[in-house]
């Protein structure tokens, strides 16, 4: 199984991303360069936090249009694995991969900490090696990821299981004290409604090592591992 | 002459405007306490070619397409 990690001006957790696949989950993985439009083969593809292009206009506005993300929508419209982290996050609902929007922390500071996150859907390629309801110990490092989408369409992802992640305290309360940034419901990371495309405002990158305090990150690259093992388990059968 | 139209770009009525809340607090500390609300939002303006056709057409594509983010925002474009 293959990773790529698209490289953008600006992103800033290109390498995090890259080491954590590389060296502590030991999967293949590659740099994507923003002005190429070859995904190299890749299983999966990390959209890596940062600021794209200085966050001008909006967080992720001006990395939709790089001919690497061309390339990732095809990718993604045909089933193809893709996570945006924190900024990577806000390039997807930019791209229209994902819905809603990600606005400024209601407290307007920039927010860097460890932070707690409530399984709720374990059922995905992404956290099937969760349980549902794990409380997952992830940082966050974000100025603008307050979560932001119409009651309807809250409603609708709520009836499509796409609401992945929820930010709760350690033993799992979800409230307004365990919401860093005033996303709504407490929102931290969710799907498209096929399941093949996430996005989270949370590092799970930063989280793979006990030095870094944390492996719960893990839990999402070996997911995939699981998923991608099954799938050739099959394809041998 | 230059052509110039001017696009603003407004948070849509509803979405949590987190600067605005800040400035009017702000406003409150100053002594200003008459504005119920304050709403921050954004102008660009697009200086246009002499020779440029079907103009209209294109600044509203942009303005769909890269200067507002329709989810949330929603764009009035003036003519200077």
């Amino acid at each position: 199984m293959k990773f790529g990690v698209v490289t953008f001006p600006g992103s800033n957790c290109d390498y995090d991303a890259y080491a954590a696949v590389r060296h502590v989950v030991g999967e293949d993985v590659e740099f994507l360069w923003h002005k190429s439009n070859d995904l190299m083969n890749s299983d999966v593809i990390i959209l890596p936090g940062g600021f794209t292009y200085g966050d001008y206009l909006r967080s992720g506005a001006i990395a939709k249009f790089s001919p690497i993300m061309e390339s990732i929508i095809k990718f993604a419209n045909s089933g193809g694995k893709v996570i945006g982290i924190c900024n990577g996050f806000q390039v997807l609902t930019e791209s229209g991969l994902l819905p809603g929007a990600l606005i400024r922390n209601s407290h307007l500071r920039f927010s860097c900490k460890y932070i707690y996150l409530q399984v709720e859907n374990n059922e995905t390629v992404f956290t099937s090696a969760c349980k549902k309801g794990d409380v997952l110990k992830i940082p966050i490092a974000h100025g603008e990821g307050n979560y932001y989408n119409f009651d309807g369409d809250i409603k609708t992802l709520e009836n499509n299981n796409q609401i992945v992640f929820r930010y709760c305290d350690e033993n799992g309360i979800i409230n307004d004290q365990s919401n860093p940034n005033g996303s709504i419901h407490n929102i931290a990371g969710i799907m498209n409604k096929e399941g093949n495309v996430l996005g989270m405002m949370p590092h799970p990158e930063r989280a793979v090592e006990k030095l870094l305090g944390s492996t719960d990150g893990l839990k999402l690259f070996e997911s995939l591992q699981m998923e991608f093992s099954k799938n050739i388990d099959r394809r041998v059968v | 002459m230059s052509n110039k139209k001017t696009v603003y770009v407004r948070l849509k009525d509803g979405v949590l405007d987190p600067q605005g809340v800040t400035i009017n607090k702000s406003l409150k500390q100053m002594g200003y306490d008459d504005f119920i609300s304050v709403r921050f939002g954004k102008f660009f303006e697009l200086e246009i070619k002499d020779d440029a056709t079907d103009i209209d057409r294109k600044v509203n594509e942009v303005c769909e397409k890269l200067l507002s983010n329709p989810v949330i925002e929603n764009f009035t474009v003036e003519k200077n």
